[in-house]
Order: structure tokens, then C-alpha cells, then sequence
């Protein structure tokens, strides 16, 4: 067990849901606990990891067998700082998803088997060190989510579950046929082996009319795209407010808390080491579409009248940061001072990427929690429920809080570090995206306001119950982990610090 | 020795005739035997498929004995990696096959010999090592084909599309058979053995000719555009097992023949013509996909998806490397095996609805779970979606094609997308949504029966999702369950194509 724990953190939600389809469908209460006790199992693996994972070393805890051999794929599996902190998010949010979704009532034991199969695909995009897993774990967690969209969701759900499905695999074409080529070219899936020859190829060994770098600018692009759309980047956002908004609340949780961030960890772990030269290129390029989506998804998220289609727009602002941080590392040149700035930026990318997973999951959970109490959603109709749900409305505040960046909270370091790297290496967009962040305050305190203050409307008074002990438990950890990271952030830096020196 | 493939190709033979020497009311021991011929062949190619040495390759288990040795013809069989997984794929289906059929009502006794008689025809393609006993059974199949199609049929369009399908096979026979008696006589060995005529050496010229006629005769079967359309007429025209097998077992027989007969006998002819396979394929699979996207009969949804899916297996023969051969063997099994499946649901929601228009159904998942699940798993497999076999058999198809023309894999990448398309929309109009009030209440006549009407499915069915399914996953997360076989044939394929350089 020891030389295979990141098999059992992958596959021990596979094997629960396997379990979970014998235990009989009339009993929910068993089958939530069931799936929320299991849940906890790769969370403690996890925890495991975490206590023996060697910062000073780059991939660890590898397991290599072959797989596909007649493409030379393998299963190759090992963490490194980067990846180690995106697989315990996934760890710790999915628990909590299946805690929130508790209330879930219709077909419970389908419900929770595809959510257990979808913890098993994130982690494998995050745990994956051969370019073919990679995309079969990429490709496999869409799979239970559009299911999740397509039955537990809202009134519009067949026409946001069709189109995340579509943007999705529509964007992934181009990554498909970019790593085919890759595969045709090198002979080899193995990243380890991939990060050493893609870069250096000179010559390339199919009948294909262009040059080798114009080749490698299309992938690159290809690439870039696949990823775009999950961050999602603009203008490749549109299929995420539907989807979001028409998600359950627990699928909502994961689709911001993790799936997001698939799509930035694509950018970290493929297209930077990948393809640097190309990176670099294009920076400009990266980074325009950055401050726009920090820009536009704010001013969205500005517009809204949904509460939870704001929530929505805010993970386009929010993750904008991420790949901000990823065009100044692209950009940065081989001077001390820019290698300095761009290992900043990378740390805070990877540092937004936990912290915004902690943040967004809390606030469509919050959003959740309204919704359940009041059936609707519409901003308009909430006001002043500071007085009628206290615990509740200091909840949400924190959260928010978290998500705005105040310091002290997990957003502030992580969106500082960003915009400190990125300032000397790109300062133009950085200064766009700091007129971004002022809006990001602006929708958030209009958020609160809406909900919160501003005259009691009648209503709902009397009628409204404040969160319930299981609701709490949910946002508890979530809250704790956003304090603890901004009061003290070092015991996760440090961890992604080493990784992105040693990386780049 | 112990005469293995004898036994898969005659013991259905011998089963379907007597089967119609049965008396016609013992209904039980008709359908009992049918299934015990169908399980023997299938446990007969499983000891095949493990008992072959990969590492040895070639061709094994192989039986000769002369039956017209004036004329160079003989009883040769033998399997190797290309042919055994689909004489498994027979198997398989062939069980399927009886399963769903279980509650067939008219003439059963005919209905399950000519099925037999069926399964007999597509073993004994597989395991000809003669290219006279290869047309044989390759055109043993007609009758019973034709028969059933227009005895067993939906009512409608049966007449129709199984003149049409019979028609269109008999073209593409006559004209590869004249083919293959131009490469019988031009060998000038007196043989029809194959791996002799392997080595005949024929002119290049000689090749460049006939290679066309023979490759587009064989492959006409497997639904080369734009000679397709007999297909989806057919295989929605017949009954479910015969759909099953037609669309599963009997596309491959025609794109088995087309690389075993035409790309093995005249590989310069397939080097110099794999540009116009490979153009036809790439049409396939995006016209296919496309049709299938705007149809409205849930059965010619299957149809026209078989048609697309077809084309990665014209397209992987057409690279002649190993990747793509790889995968074209691959494709062929994983399709099999997916559009059983996908014909075996379609045929139980129309047992138990009468309607096979989208618009009109809906909500079947509350109904009968398991073909929904069954129906969502095949449609994964469409998709190419990774964790089920089509992708690990489309995988290396697109190596292949990106390694003699990258256009091709790009267009050919479109129709993952719109398979993505019409597959979520159908799987979601077919079993999701609100179940019409129309199926809700069909057959009531005063009792309440709308509730009863729609019925899970049998036991018997459950065991043939079950099993095709859980084929499909295993094979997509296990692909080592596979390749070894297939390479090892591939292997051959390649010796006999770099020998004519």
C-alpha cells in the first residue's frame, strides 16, 4: 500500500461507487453516509501524502506501469507541489459536496455514484504524469458532471448540460489531436520524458507542409484553447454561468472548487513546460485575454440580478488572475529579476488556485443554502436577512470577505503575489486587472448589500430558519482553511514555492 | 488436433439445420438449442483467442484438406491476430443475439436457424485461409440475410431495404469476385489458397488495376461512402438480432475481407490507391455523423452511426502503418461489440413502446433503467470518450492518419464532435424527460395497464448489456486485453507490404 498510495487516493471513490450501486436504493440515509464515510478515505490518504512529501525533491511518490504499450502510454502517476495541494482541494471538496447534498431527495444512489466517479477523473488530471492518462481522466470527468447538470439541475438544465458538454469536448478537439501529433512525433506519452524532447524537437517526422514552429504554435494554441475553455478564459466563458447556474448546488461546488482549475493546471503542468518558446510568443497574447476575462467577468458579475449567476461570473474574474500569472511566467526572460517576478506569479497562480477552490465552493454553497430556504435566487427579493438569519448572514460575509481578497484571508496573498509578479513583466493588463479588482469589490459588496441589508423585505420574516448543524459543517472547514491561509500562508507556499523554483 | 475453428464455423451450421427439423411447437427446445449452439461457439473462440500464441503469431490452428484440387481449391481455415477477435466479436454477438431474441412469436424455428445459419457464414469468412471458401461463406450469408429482413422485418420498410441491402452486397460481391478471379488466374499458381497467392508476386500494373475493384467490392459491405446507403435501410429494416449482427459482425466481415483478400494480395495496389480509401473513410465518418445527427428514427440514428464509425476502420487500413492498422483492428471489434449493443436497445424499446420516433418517446429511463444505462455506455463508446474502447481503437487510427496526412485526422476529428452531438441529444430526448402520456397510456383497453405497459427489461437482456458493456470498459481501461493480438496480425500485414517494395 505503501509504494501505491496515489493508485488508492485515485481509484478508492472508484471502488465506493462500485460499492455503493450493492447497498440497497431505499435506504438514503446509508448511502449518504456511506458515500460521505468513504469520501474521507482518500482525504486521509491524502493527509498521508502530505506528511511525507519531500519539498526539496520534484516528482514524488511515482508509480510507472505500462498501460498502452503498443503507443508507449504507461500509467504514471506522482505529485509534485504544484499538483499536491490541487489533489487535496479535491479531496476535501468533495466530502463536503457530498455533505451538501444531503437534501438531495430523487435518485440518491445515482447521484452519489457519479459523484464519486467524478472525484476519481479530477484527481487523475491532477495525478497523471503520461500526456494519454492525462486526456483520459480529462475526458472522464465530464462525463458525471454533465449527468449531474442534466438531472439534478435546474429548469434550463438540458440546455446548459449539452453545452458544457459540447464547449468542452468541443475545445478538448484540438488538445486531442495536438497530443495524436505529439504521440506521432516523439514516439512517447511519459511527460517526464515529453518535458525534455518536445521543447528541443527540430525536426518533425510527418508529412505535414509547414515548418516545425509554426507546427508547434498551432498545438500550442490547441492547447491553449482546451484550457481556456475550462478556466474558462474569455471569450470561452459562455457555457459557465448556465451551467453553474443550472448545476446543483453541490455540483456547483466542484464545478468552481475543482473543475476550474483542471484547466488551469493544464496551463502549469502541459503548456508552459511543454511549450516555453511558444509561451513566451504569445505572452501578450495570454495576458490580454486574462485582464479581459478579469475585466468583463467582474463587470458581468456586476450586472446580475441572479445571485448565483454573480457567484458565476466572479470564478471568470477570479481565475483570470491564475492566467495573468501564467502569461507574466511565459513572458519573464532569464534575468534574476524577472525569473524572481515570475516565480511570484506562479506562486500565487497556484496559490489562487486552492484559495479560490475554498471561496467559490463556500459561495455557492451559501447560495445553496438561500436557495433552499427562500426558492428563488432573484437578488431583488432578498434584502435585509442580516436580522432574520444572523448566523447565516456572518457566514456569508466571511466567505465573501475571502473571496474580495480582504488580508487576512486566503484571496489577498494569492491575488497579491499574482499581481506582484506579473506588475514589472506585464504592466500593462496588470494595471487593467486592478481596475478589475475594484469591481470585483464593487458586485461582492452589491451582493452583500442585496442579501443582507437595505430594508427588511416583510416576507420573509418568520418564514426563513438559519443554517442547520450539517450546513455549518460544510463551511466550517472551508472558512477555517481561507483564515488560516491568510493569516498564514507559508505552510502551503512553501510547498509550491519549492515545486515552481524547481520548475522554472 | 483438435479441429477448433471446424468446430466454431459448423457447430451453428449443424445447430440451424437442426433446428428445422424440430417439430415447430416445441418452442422451448428450439430457442434452448439455438442458445446452446451460440454459447459453444462463443466458449469455442474464447479457447481460440487464449489459446493463440502471441508471441509465436502467424497464422494458427490452422486445418487443410484438398476439395477440389483440380482447380486448386481446398478447406483451409486458420486465425490469426486480426481474425480472432473477430471471430470472438461473432461469438459474442451471436449469443447476444439469441438473448434478445428469446421472445421472437413468428416461425421461431426458422427465425433461429437462419440465425445460425448466419453466424455460421460470418465464422467461416473469418477463418478462411482460401479465397474460394472465403466467397463461400461470404456469400452464404445472402439468403439467410434477405429472408430475414423480409420475413422478420418491421413491416414498413422490410420489402425495401432488404431488396435494396441484397442488391447492393450482390454488386459488391460480383464485382470483387471478378477481381479475385483476375488475381487467380494472373498469379498463374492454380491455387486459391491464400498464403500462397500471398506470394504470387503480381505485377504492379496488374495491381494498380484491380486493387480498386476488389478493395471497394469487399468494402462495400462495410458501408463505404458513398455506396453506403443500402446499410441504414438494412439494418433498421431487420429484426434486432439480425440488426445485431448485420451492422456488429457482418460491416466487418466486408472491411476483414477488404484488408485480408485486397490489401494482403495486392499491396502495391493499396499503396498506390490508399489516398482514395483514406478520402472516402474521412467522408464516412463526418457525412455519417452528420446524417445520423438530423435523423428522427431512433434506429437510424444506430444506422447511420455505423456507417460513420466504419469509416475509422476504412481509414486506419488506408495509412498502412501500424498504428492505424492497430486500430482499425481494434475499431472493428469495439464497434461490433458497441453497435450490438446499441441495436439490442433500440430493439427493446421498440418491443415495448411500437414507436421508434424520437419525438415521440422519452422518460424511458424510469422505465426500464438498464437500456438506458446500456444505451448511455454505447454512446460513450461512440463518443471516443476515453475509459471505453472506442477510444483506445480510435487513439491510434488518428497516430496513423497523422503520420500519412494530418488534413484527414483534423476532418475526421469533426465527427468526434458531432457524434458527441446527436449521441447526448438522443440519449437525453430517448430516456430523459417526462414520459409521453401517449406510451404512459398505449394498450390501455379499460384496465389500468399504462402502468405495467412499459415493462423493464427481461433478465436475459440485462445479461447481454451487462456483458457488452462491461466488454467495452474492460477493453477501454485494459487495452492489453487486445493489442498483443492485433499487433501481432498487424505484423503480418506490414511483412506482406514491405515485401512488395
Amino acid at each position: 500500500m505503501q509504494n501505491h498510495l496515489l493508485t488508492w487516493i485515485l481509484f478508492s471513490p472508484t471502488v465506493a461507487a462500485l460499492v455503493l450501486l450493492l447497498l440497497p436504493k431505499n435506504r438514503p440515509a446509508l448511502l449518504r453516509w456511506f458515500a460521505l464515510l468513504s469520501s474521507l478515505v482518500p482525504l486521509g490518504l491524502t493527509l498521508v501524502v502530505w506528511a511525507q512529501f519531500d519539498g526539496s525533491a520534484g516528482f514524488q511518490f511515482e508509480e510507472k506501469v505500462s498501460w498502452y504499450a503498443a503507443l508507449n502510454a504507461s500509467y504514471h502517476l506522482g505529485v509534485d507541489g504544484i499538483s499536491l495541494p490541487m489533489v487535496l482541494l479535491t479531496t476535501l471538496l468533495t466530502p463536503l459536496a457530498l455533505l451538501a447534498s444531503f437534501n438531495v431527495e430523487e435518485r440518491v444512489q445515482p447521484y452519489l455514484f457519479l459523484f464519486l466517479l467524478l472525484e476519481t477523473g479530477m484527481l487523475g488530471v491532477f495525478l497523471a504524469l503520461d500526456l494519454l492518462l492525462f486526456f483520459v481522466f480529462w475526458e472522464v470527468g465530464l462525463v458525471p458532471m454533465y449527468f449531474i447538470i442534466q438531472q439534478w439541475g435546474g429548469k434550463n438544465r438540458n440546455y446548459a448540460s449539452l453545452k458544457f458538454m459540447l464547449f468542452t469536448i468541443g475545445g478538448s478537439l484540438g488538445l486531442l489531436l495536438a497530443t495524436q501529433l505529439m504521440g506521432a512525433a516523439t514516439g512517447t506519452f511519459d511527460l517526464t520524458e515529453l518535458y525534455r524532447i518536445w521543447p528541443r524537437l527540430q525536426t518533425l517526422n510527418l508529412p505535414i507542409g509547414w515548418s516545425i514552429g509554426t507546427v508547434k504554435a498551432v498545438a500550442f494554441w490547441a492547447f491553449v484553447v482546451a484550457f481556456a475553455v475550462k478556466v474558462p478564459v474569455w471569450p470561452f466563458h459562455t457555457w459557465l454561468p448556465d451551467a453553474h447556474t443550472e448545476a446543483p448546488t453541490a455540483g456547483s461546488m466542484i464545478l468552481a472548487g475543482v473543475l476550474l482549475k483542471l484547466g488551469a493546471y493544464g496551463f502549469l503542468r502541459l503548456v508552459l513546460p511543454l511549450y516555453p518558446a511558444e509561451a513566451k510568443q504569445f505572452a501578450g497574447w495570454l495576458a490580454g485575454l486574462a485582464a479581459a476575462a478579469i475585466v468583463f467577468g467582474a463587470l458581468a458579475a456586476f450586472g446580475q440580478r441572479d445571485f448565483k449567476r454573480l457567484v458565476a461570473y466572479s470564478s471568470i474574474n477570479h481565475m483570470g488572475f491564475v492566467v495573468l500569472a501564467v502569461a507574466a511566467a511565459a513572458k519573464a526572460s532569464n534575468s534574476a529579476a524577472d525569473a524572481l517576478s515570475a516565480n511570484l506569479a506562479l506562486n500565487g497562480a497556484v496559490m489562487q488556485m486552492f484559495s479560490h477552490g475554498l471561496s467559490a465552493a463556500g459561495m455557492f454553497f451559501l447560495v445553496g443554502v438561500i436557495y433552499d430556504r427562500t426558492h428563488t435566487r432573484d437578488l431583488e427579493e432578498f434584502g435585509g436577512l442580516y436580522a432574520v438569519l444572523p448566523v447565516y448572514g456572518s457566514v456569508l460575509m466571511f466567505t465573501t470577505m475571502g473571496a474580495l481578497g480582504l488580508p487576512g484571508l486566503s484571496g489577498f496573498v494569492a491575488e497579491f503575489l499574482v499581481l506582484r509578479g506579473a506588475w514589472p513583466l506585464l504592466m500593462v493588463a496588470t494595471a487593467i486587472s486592478l481596475i478589475g479588482l475594484f469591481f470585483t469589490g464593487a458586485y461582492l459588496l452589491k451582493a452583500l448589500y442585496k442579501v443582507l441589508q437595505g430594508p427588511l423585505n416583510e416576507r420573509w420574516v418568520g418564514k426563513l430558519k438559519d443554517m442547520n448543524r450539517r450546513e455549518l459543517v460544510v463551511i466550517a472547514p472551508l472558512m477555517a482553511l481561507m483564515l488560516a491561509l491568510g493569516v498564514w500562508p507559508a505552510w502551503l507556499l512553501e510547498m509550491i514555492n519549492r515545486a515552481v523554483a524547481l520548475w522554472f | 488436433m483438435f479441429p477448433l475453428l471446424s468446430l466454431i464455423i459448423f457447430i451453428p451450421l449443424l445447430v440451424g439445420v437442426i433446428l428445422l427439423a424440430l417439430p415447430e411447437e416445441r418452442r422451448g427446445w428450439i430457442r434452448g438449442l439455438a442458445l446452446v449452439g451460440a454459447l459453444l461457439t462463443l466458449v469455442f473462440s474464447l479457447v481460440a483467442y487464449f489459446g493463440y500464441d502471441v508471441s509465436a503469431g502467424g497464422y494458427q490452428f490452422q486445418e487443410r484438406m484438398p476439395w477440389l484440387p483440380a482447380l486448386g481449391i481446398g478447406y483451409h481455415v486458420g486465425a490469426d491476430g486480426i481474425s480472432l477477435p473477430l471471430l470472438l466479436l461473432g461469438g459474442l454477438v451471436a449469443v447476444s443475439g439469441v438473448l434478445v431474441s428469446w421472445r421472437v412469436e413468428d416461425r421461431p424455428r426458422e427465425f433461429f436457424a437462419f440465425l445460425m445459419f448466419l453466424v455460421a457464414s460470418v465464422q467461416g469468412v473469418f477463418a478462411s485461409l482460401d479465397l474460394f471458401q472465403l466467397f463461400f461463406f461470404f456469400e452464404l450469408a445472402v439468403f439467410p440475410k434477405y429472408l430475414m429482413i423480409v420475413l422478420w422485418g418491421s413491416p414498413k420498410t422490410r420489402n425495401y431495404g432488404g431488396m435494396k441491402l441484397t442488391l447492393y452486397l450482390f454488386l459488391g460481391s460480383v464485382v470483387s469476385l471478378v477481381a479475385a478471379l483476375a488475381v487467380y488466374f494472373g498469379s498463374g499458381l492454380h491455387t486459391f489458397d491464400l498464403i500462397e497467392l500471398q506470394q504470387a508476386g503480381l505485377a504492379k500494373d496488374f495491381q494498380y488495376f484491380w486493387f480498386p475493384f476488389l478493395f471497394i467490392g469487399f468494402a462495400l459491405l462495410s458501408g463505404i461512402f458513398p455506396l453506403h446507403s443500402w446499410a441504414p435501410d438494412g439494418h433498421v429494416a431487420a429484426p434486432t438480432a439480425i440488426s445485431m449482427l448485420l451492422a456488429g459482425v457482418e460491416m466487418k466481415v466486408g472491411a476483414f475481407a477488404a484488408l485480408r483478400i485486397a490489401i494482403e494480395l495486392l499491396p502495391e495496389g493499396a499503396r498506390q490507391w490508399a489516398w482514395l480509401i483514406l478520402l472516402l473513410g474521412t467522408m464516412n465518418v463526418v457525412y455519417g455523423a452528420l446524417i445520423a445527427l438530423v435523423q428522427k428514427d431512433f434506429k437510424y440514428v444506430i444506422g447511420f452511426s455505423s456507417v460513420s464509425h466504419m469509416g475509422l476502420v476504412l481509414m486506419g487500413f488506408a495509412t498502412l502503418n501500424a498504428d492505424g492498422l492497430l486500430g482499425a483492428g481494434m475499431q472493428m471489434f469495439s464497434h461490433g461489440v458497441m453497435t450490438a449493443l446499441f441495436f439490442a436497445v433500440v430493439g427493446m424499446v421498440y418491443d415495448r413502446t411500437h414507436e421508434r420516433d424520437i419525438s415521440r418517446l422519452g422518460g424511458l429511463v424510469q422505465r426500464m433503467p438498464w437500456a438506458a444505462v446500456g444505451f448511455i455506455i454505447g454512446g460513450l463508446v461512440s463518443m471516443g470518450m476515453p475509459g471505453f474502447s472506442g477510444f483506445v481503437a480510435e487513439y491510434p487510427i488518428f497516430m496513423g492518419v497523422w503520420r500519412v496526412q494530418p488534413v484527414a485526422a483534423v476532418v475526421a476529428a469533426l465527427g468526434i464532435l458531432i457524434t458527441s452531438g446527436y449521441i447526448l441529444l438522443v440519449v437525453r430526448r430517448v430516456f430523459f424527460g417526462e414520459l409521453p402520456a401517449a406510451l404512459e397510456q398505449s394498450g390501455g383497453s379499460g384496465r389500468k395497464v399504462g402502468m405495467q405497459r412499459i415493462e423493464d427489461v427481461s433478465w436475459m437482456d440485462k445479461v447481454v448489456i451487462g456483458m457488452l458493456a462491461l466488454i467495452m470498459i474492460g477493453l477501454g481501461w485494459f487495452p492489453a486485453l487486445m493489442t498483443p493480438w492485433v499487433q501481432s496480425g498487424v505484423q503480418a500485414v506490414l511483412a506482406v507490404l514491405g515485401g512488395g517494395q
